[in-house]
């Protein structure tokens, strides 16, 4: 059997600064070792100063994956020596003195599993190397401390994953969570870094380290698998150790360090006293997150009737279910549903095109009004959904620019009409002993105004020229 | 002019303008020029000092608001941090680190308008009690040059004992404020822990530390202390002491107040000279008062080995930065591997901190932790239970500062463990998180006996009220230089 626990490491990049001093927790902007302050780059007599907020939206998020939270946390210091790491030690967390990280234990289900989570902790993140040269010669280390101290949380999983499939999926929820509480955008670049442990047929553990992004973890989990099965099939003994993800070539590397005999000497953080997260602390915390993913898809079903696919794609992202909320009344829900689900989605299916897209609330709003009184079909809707997205114009707007208005004016539309009946006479026919076939005339109207004609009226005055 | 004078009468001399803060501080600058070759008290001189000092006369004589040290003359232990200023901890590896921000407690003295005349030696990175591991040379008590002033603060407690300055901050972790100030014959405070914020002072053993100030009388003390304590939100562990003002009551006496005779710091190995000075001292407070008895403290026979082991560990850590990176001494980085680099950069680290370090390596690690390290921190907690079961029965605990007698300097460098012992009267202070203070008592053949008293947690006000009532009761000689 395949057996596969993940530590992923998501940055809170929502928060205002770092872990423990003012510098600001979105150091991308920044250029390299511009966003550091005698704290965060660990200069002598400098002291940890606790993000308040970040012990918040870490209980949040343990909150949401069902952990148990303590009711006093510690943090500990990881002894060792990283050119990455100001300090020489990392601020984090542990649970081998008494259950003092952030969060306990937890589970959540993927599909039909129950994925079990050990911990969660509440740590600092180390800078970030850049290497310059070839590894065989004149290899140069640089280090950029822009990254030093943002905060982390790390998901520590049971290893309850079979497949790299689980994996994805458990990834995708995670993903989706996080957005929806709030406390992190997972679509940053390095936002989201995970280690994967892998053992199949109860052979021994290998530690993957250093995988980049969600994506490449399933990839990753993926190409491990395939190999210790390579091996196996060869009788070649899997060996107990820790590779990295190359994640130029897409394959893991063995790491030939001796990291796994590091001792850390965790011991007592003294920096920084035993915090006290009361009952009622966790109340009002409980109380200020975010509607969860499920009890919104749950509403958008039963309240609004929308179909479990819809209401399922809709709530899972923060930002599609977000404009929804803004745009719907209990009239228009379904159709702003659709409109989101079946057109909205494909039009800006990147991070970069619904970065640059223009469309809010309003924008949806007038759209599904328009379409339920019959001022636009669905079909010119998309076409206006297409201009709107791309100029941020309003509806009424984009319509007259393209014309897109249904043609709703009797005897402009009866003129149309007549001169079907006369383009089709056969078809007439056929319509008068069978009016299961006036839709083909309705179709040749529509065809005719390019989609714009007012359906409901169409059949209308066809109905009575056909009497 | 008089430069033996203590900080509340400079204080008190400047404001009726009986003397200006420039003529002072330059005063106290010749002193410096002219002795400190003989004492090496300081690293070096702030040449800025009498121009500040000239701009606090300006103030005060355009009558605008002037802070409550009106120009004094301030020593700071050279592992506190100000800014544009030299912070070396005297270690070559931090030879030319230039601190680009002040300490807490720095930013308040500038705020009460201290001249900070100079750095001040120490052991390397406080660690050590005679300054001999200061990697730029020892310094020299200044009642008899050949013997060591005490330490890790001894350039703090020399600079006041000779009077290179009118107060001096030191750090004690494990009594180097308090032993210093006892060889020295200076007043000597470790406050209870998180009253003064650590930030900027340079982390040692950062659990147990704290800055304190040495000064020539007890008051002096208590008008540092309303200065430089309280909380602070850039030190998480410190704690509110709601502006407590410790200068006010300080004379309220001690009479009826109940003390306990800490056992375990008056028994053998007490030098005899000590001992004696302790039942002089006792009997003084009894006449003022207070009711004496034995107490004791039983886990004290462990709390140096304790000590040690606490500190190597979080000196290990604590010190693990110093790889010369990001800062530090001239040594290129180029052509080395990093972890080759970092040791060859940290043979710049003198020898009691390698042996630290190295220690700190060891007896927190994974096999041995368990025989070492969290034995240490039981015997912290037991420490700190029975230290307060004795704060019920009694309002203060005494105990002679150091068991012995100031030493030759060279006499016992060479005997690390002999070294340690002398901390056994000091440690529990730091242990516990109690406030205690030295109080320079008498002068034994022209060697100086301090007398130690301790409270309980936040009792800081009572036990300078108790400090200065004892000092009510002597008279000391003037420091022969």
């Amino acid at each position: 059997m395949t057996k596969i626990g993940l530590e992923i490491h998501c940055q809170l990049t929502n928060l205002k600064s770092k872990l423990f001093c003012s510098c600001k927790a979105n150091y991308r902007e920044f250029e390299i070792n511009e966003n550091i302050c005698p704290i965060c780059m660990g200069l002598p007599g400098s002291l940890p100063r606790l993000n308040q907020e970040a012990v918040k939206k870490a209980t949040m998020i343990a909150m949401a994956l069902n952990c148990t939270t303590p009711d006093k946390i510690a943090f500990f210091r990881k002894n060792y020596f990283y050119p990455d790491l100001p300090k020489n030690f990392q601020i984090t967390q542990l649970n081998i003195y008494g259950e003092t990280s952030i969060g306990g234990t937890g589970s959540i289900i993927v599909g039909d599993k129950k994925i079990r989570i050990t911990r969660i902790q509440l740590e600092e993140d180390p800078g970030r190397l850049i290497y310059e040269g070839s590894s065989s010669k004149n290899l140069i280390t640089l280090v950029d401390y822009n990254r030093a101290g943002t905060p982390l949380v790390e998901i520590v999983t049971e290893p309850d994953f079979e497949n790299p499939k689980q994996v994805r999926d458990f990834v995708n929820i995670l993903s989706d969570l996080l957005e929806n509480l709030e406390v992190s955008d997972p679509g940053l670049d390095g936002a989201m870094r995970s280690d994967a442990n892998v053992s199949i047929e109860g052979g021994n553990k290998v530690e993957i380290k250093n995988i980049g992004s969600f994506h490449d973890l399933e990839k990753a989990v993926h190409f491990e698998i395939t190999r210790q099965e390579s091996l196996n099939s060869r009788d070649i003994q899997i060996i107990q150790e820790t590779r990295h993800w190359d994640d130029k070539r897409k394959i893991t590397v063995s790491s030939r360090s001796k990291e796994e005999d590091l001792d850390y000497r965790y011991f007592l953080e003294g920096d920084i006293p035993w915090i006290i997260i009361d009952p009622k602390t966790k109340e009002n915390l409980k109380s200020n997150m975010p509607e969860s993913i499920s009890s919104k898809k749950e509403r958008y079903v039963s309240k609004y009737n929308i179909p479990t696919q819809v209401a399922t794609v809709l709530s899972s992202d923060k930002f599609y279910s977000d404009l929804f909320e803004e745009s719907h009344t209990e009239v228009t829900a379904k159709e702003i549903a659709n409109i989101i689900t079946t057109d909205l989605m494909g039009l800006i299916d990147t991070r970069e095109k619904r970065k640059e897209s223009k469309i809010t609330a309003t924008h949806l709003k007038d759209l599904a009004d328009s379409i339920q009184s019959g001022k636009i079909s669905r079909n010119s809707a998309k076409n206006a959904l297409y201009e709107i997205v791309k100029t941020g114009k309003n509806l009424s707007k984009v319509m007259s620019e393209l014309d897109l208005g249904n043609v709703s004016d009797e005897s402009e539309l009866l003129g149309i009409i007549k001169a079907v009946i006369f383009e089709e006479l056969k078809a007439v026919e056929e319509a008068k002993s069978n009016p299961q076939t006036i839709n083909y005339l309705v179709g040749k109207v529509m065809q005719k105004t390019k989609g714009k004609a007012d359906p409901k009226l169409t059949l209308d005055l066809l109905k009575k020229q056909l009497k | 002019m008089n430069l033996k004078i203590s900080a509340l009468e400079f204080v008190q001399q400047v404001q009726n303008g009986n003397i200006s803060a420039e003529d002072f501080v330059a005063k106290t600058l010749e002193r410096i020029q002219s002795i400190d070759d003989k004492l090496h008290a300081f690293l070096f001189v702030n040449e800025k000092a009498i121009d500040q000092a000239r701009d606090i006369d300006k103030k005060i004589k355009s009558g605008s608001k002037v802070g409550a040290c009106f120009g004094m003359p301030i020593s700071i232990k050279d592992n506190m941090c100000i800014k544009d200023s030299k912070t070396t901890c005297a270690s070559k590896m931090l030879e030319n680190f230039v601190a680009p921000y002040d300490a807490t407690v720095i930013t308040k003295l500038k705020e009460q308008d201290a001249v900070f005349v100079g750095k001040v030696n120490l052991d390397e990175f406080a660690m050590g009690l005679t300054t001999e591991f200061s990697a730029f040379g020892s310094s020299k008590n200044p009642w008899n040059t050949e013997y060591v002033p005490g330490g890790s603060s001894g350039g703090s407690a020399v600079s006041v004992s000779a009077f290179e300055c009118v107060a001096s901050l030191g750090s004690d972790t494990g009594g180097s404020v308090r032993n210093p100030a006892s060889f020295c014959s200076v007043v000597g405070y470790k406050p209870t822990y998180g009253l003064i914020s650590r930030y900027g002072l340079i982390s040692y053993s950062n659990s147990i530390e704290q800055i304190g100030p040495l000064t020539r009388t007890v008051k002096d003390t208590a008008f540092m202390l309303n200065i430089i304590s309280g909380l602070d939100p850039n030190d998480n562990t410190t704690i509110d002491n709601k502006n407590e003002d410790y200068l006010s009551g300080i004379d309220s006496g001690i009479e009826g107040k109940k003390i306990g005779i800490i056992q375990e710091m008056v028994g053998e190995g007490t030098d005899p000279t000590v001992l004696s000075a302790t039942k002089d001292a006792i009997s003084k407070l009894e006449n003022l008062g207070a009711t004496c008895e034995d107490v004791s403290l039983d886990m004290v026979k462990y709390s140096v080995a304790a000590y040690y082991t606490i500190t190597a560990t979080e000196a290990g850590s604590n010190l693990a930065r110093y790889d010369n990176l990001r800062y530090g001494y001239d040594f290129s980085v180029e052509g080395y591997e990093f972890n080759s680099y970092i040791a060859k950069a940290r043979r710049n680290f003198g020898p009691e901190v390698k042996r630290r370090m190295i220690i700190g390596g060891f007896v927190p690690s994974a096999g041995h932790a368990g025989k070492y390290f969290l034995k240490a921190i039981k015997v912290k907690s037991k420490l700190t239970r029975e230290i307060n079961e004795a704060f019920k029965k009694f309002d203060l605990l005494i105990a002679p500062t150091v068991p012995i007698l100031p030493f030759k300097i060279g006499e016992k460098i060479n005997d690390p463990v002999s070294l340690f012992l002398i901390d056994i009267n000091t440690v529990t202070a730091n242990l516990t998180g109690k406030p205690s203070i030295s109080v320079p008592f008498t002068i034994s053949n022209g060697l100086p006996i301090g007398i130690q008293l301790l409270a309980d947690s936040m009792n800081d006000k009572l036990l300078l009220q108790a400090a200065y009532a004892l000092e009510q009761t002597i008279t000391l000689q003037e420091v022969p230089i």
